[in-house]
């Protein structure tokens, strides 16, 4: 199967007055079509800046794309100019946010707001487009639909919300969603909803995801493939199965170690020692060498090149076969 | 917006309307000197009719007593300085021209600073956001006197474009709008950059950028609404000042508006017209407040009034 996003080498830097921060810096791999590529890492991983910055948007400067490819559907967005980025974002790339409670407009109706990509990319009439996206309401489970188009985003709750987001973001029938924590700012029950309904509207129209996320939890349930960020860097991606019971990088393990589980109570969670770098001061060697206990000489200096532990599963890692 | 809302709003103004004129009216009364006293050689007998005449032999407290009676009719009484002028004859004749002033420089004021602070928030930190802005902090700066004086020199004197002074023709209008809106450009140019930069930092606008919207569209259908809200609740005392307070503007170039009834009648004693140039003030003020927040609940649905 062909690719519908295929990341080569990207690299964005911002560019500030304390220095040149590599949120992303150098990373590689493939979205394909309904599938689930689950990002998963610490905050300020560049998980987030690593998606948001090839479809413009984020200010630059002080971003800077740094080199690197993002192919959708055969061409490179990077490539392209402002104006033809901007029908891609919207119509055949659409985005839902972290925070529902903020990423809507207070002041304008959820109907105004939801029938803007169907009126900006597919050319449709307000009343067509009205019509299609009370529909689209319904499809999230949003109770009395036409009422909730007359609403404003306040008299909604949270998960209401983001469910509207979705919906919005689902209007033209994207190729792919890119959900940038998309359950993070919800109470746990809501959360298996919103999960649920991607799921199940996913598997209905094929389109492929980017689940950006910082919760486990969330990438076991929902995910198909993982890729692993720290510092700007890929460490390891693979199939769910490759990274949860197969993981061959210590930080993916340290990862794992650290996050709760019910199988296994333990009296103290072990926590990964030190903290993240400062990405102004990461050098060509591996971000994690400091807090690596298979810490070697050459880490300190070159960051590992790919190897390939499966059809899937690939690592960047100096050591040796993990104990 | 329910009647409710508006019938308490209006209750709540008995009150204060109540304790403005009774504060107004001992204040001015306790204040050294009366309205008599700076005349020089008034004799007693004189003086002793002028006060007849005025109700001022009468205990203050029936003074007041009859001030409200009057004023519950409608009548703001006599002018105890401009001899067989009424106060309600002077505001009749003098809020006109201030109203017209008022609105005119308040009109381009917007206009203007909407403009600039727009351009401003839409290049923060580069030279479309630096001129205006150097602009604005002049215009906040330099006060009416030396404002208008300048634009008289150069549109009056030099280019002879405009006339200096009166209040006949609309060009007569040009120099003393343009005067007195100056600073309130400059401060509504301020207000609008900041609320803009504000709401373009909000995480709403990144979603509109996501769903593929021009940058054209982001600004006028999803920034300008919350962007102008700063400005908005500025224009309800701005309107009120502006219409008040242009004593200098109507000093400059002549014009027989309110400005000058305000600090001749304070520094004159004229007791009646301070009432009744302070009472319109507390009148302006209320309207325009009110208009304000009518204006506030019709642009951000998360107010309710009820």
């Amino acid at each position: 199967m062909k690719p519908l996003l295929s990341i080569q080498d990207y690299k964005a830097h911002f560019y500030t007055r304390r220095g040149i921060v590599k949120a992303v810096n150098g990373i590689t791999y493939d979205v394909y079509p309904g599938k689930t590529l689950a990002i998963v890492g610490e905050s300020g991983s560049g998980k987030s800046v690593s998606q948001l910055s090839y479809l413009g948007l984020l200010p630059a400067p002080p971003l800077k794309i740094m080199g690197g490819t993002v192919q959708f559907e055969g061409r490179d967005l990077l490539k392209m100019k402002e104006d033809d980025l901007r029908k891609i974002r919207g119509d055949k790339i659409s985005m839902i946010f972290q925070e529902p409670m903020t990423s809507l407009n207070p002041y304008l109706k959820i109907g105004s707001q939801l029938i803007e990509p169907l009126v900006i990319h597919r050319k449709q009439n307000k009343k067509e487009a009205w019509k299609a996206a009370t529909q689209s309401l319904e499809r999230v489970g949003i109770s009395r639909p036409s009422h909730a188009m007359e609403s404003y985003p306040h008299e909604f709750s949270g998960g209401m919300r983001q469910r509207v987001m979705i919906a919005m973001a689902l209007t033209t029938e994207p190729k792919l969603l890119i959900a940038d924590e998309p359950t993070t700012a919800l109470d746990v029950t809501v959360q298996a909803q919103i999960l649920d309904l991607l799921k199940s509207i996913q598997k209905e129209t094929q389109m492929a995801m980017i689940l950006i996320t910082h919760d486990l939890g969330v990438v076991a349930g929902a995910a198909d493939e993982v890729v692993v960020m720290y510092a700007g860097r890929v460490f390891e991606t693979g199939s769910v199965d490759d990274i949860f019971y197969r993981s061959e990088h210590p930080y993916t393990r340290a990862l794992l170690r650290s996050t709760p589980r019910l199988d296994k109570l333990e009296k103290e969670l072990p926590v990964i020692p030190g903290s993240p770098p400062d990405l102004i001061a990461v050098t060509e060697g591996c971000p994690f060498y400091e807090r690596c206990s298979y810490q070697k000489e050459i880490c300190k200096t070159e960051f590992p090149k790919e190897s390939t532990l499966g059809p899937k599963h690939k690592r960047f890692c100096h050591a040796e076969k993990l104990s | 917006m329910s009647i409710h809302y508006v019938l308490r709003r209006l209750a709540i103004m008995v009150p204060i309307f109540f304790l403005v004129v009774t504060l107004v009216f001992f204040m001015i009364r306790f204040a050294p000197g009366g309205p008599f006293s700076s005349e020089k050689s008034v004799s007693p007998a004189i003086l002793k009719n002028l006060e007849a005449k005025y109700h001022m032999d009468e205990p203050l407290l029936s003074q007041y007593v009859r001030y409200w009676k009057d004023l519950l009719r409608g009548d703001l009484g006599p002018s105890f300085k401009h001899a067989n002028r009424t106060v309600n004859e002077i505001i009749q004749e003098a809020l006109p021209v201030s109203l017209e002033l008022g609105l005119l420089a308040l009109t381009w004021a917007v206009v203007i600073g909407i403009a600039a602070g727009g351009m401003a928030a839409l290049k923060p930190n580069t030279v479309y956001d630096y001129v205006p802005m150097a602009f604005s902090i002049l215009g906040i700066c330099l006060p009416t006197f030396v404002v208008g004086p300048v634009l008289v020199l150069v549109f009056g004197l030099w280019l002879q474009w405009l006339p200096v002074a009166g209040w006949e023709t609309w060009q007569d209008r040009v120099l003393p709008s343009l005067t007195l809106g100056f600073a309130y450009a400059a401060y509504i140019s301020r207000l609008t950059r900041g609320g803009l930069i504000e709401i373009r930092g909000q995480e709403f606008i990144r979603t509109a950028r996501a769903k593929g919207l021009t940058e054209q569209e982001i600004l006028i259908k999803h920034s300008l609404r919350g962007g102008l809200l700063p400005v908005v609740s500025y224009l309800g005392p701005a309107l009120a000042g502006i219409i008040t307070g242009a004593l200098v503007t109507e000093t400059i170039f002549n014009i027989p508006g309110l400005g000058r009834f305000f600090i001749e009648s304070a520094v004159n004693r004229d007791y009646t017209v301070v009432m009744g140039t302070s009472l319109l003030y507390f009148t302006l003020i209320f309207i325009c407040n009110f208009l304000v927040d009518l204006v506030y609940a019709v642009l951000d649905p998360r107010v309710k009034y009820v």
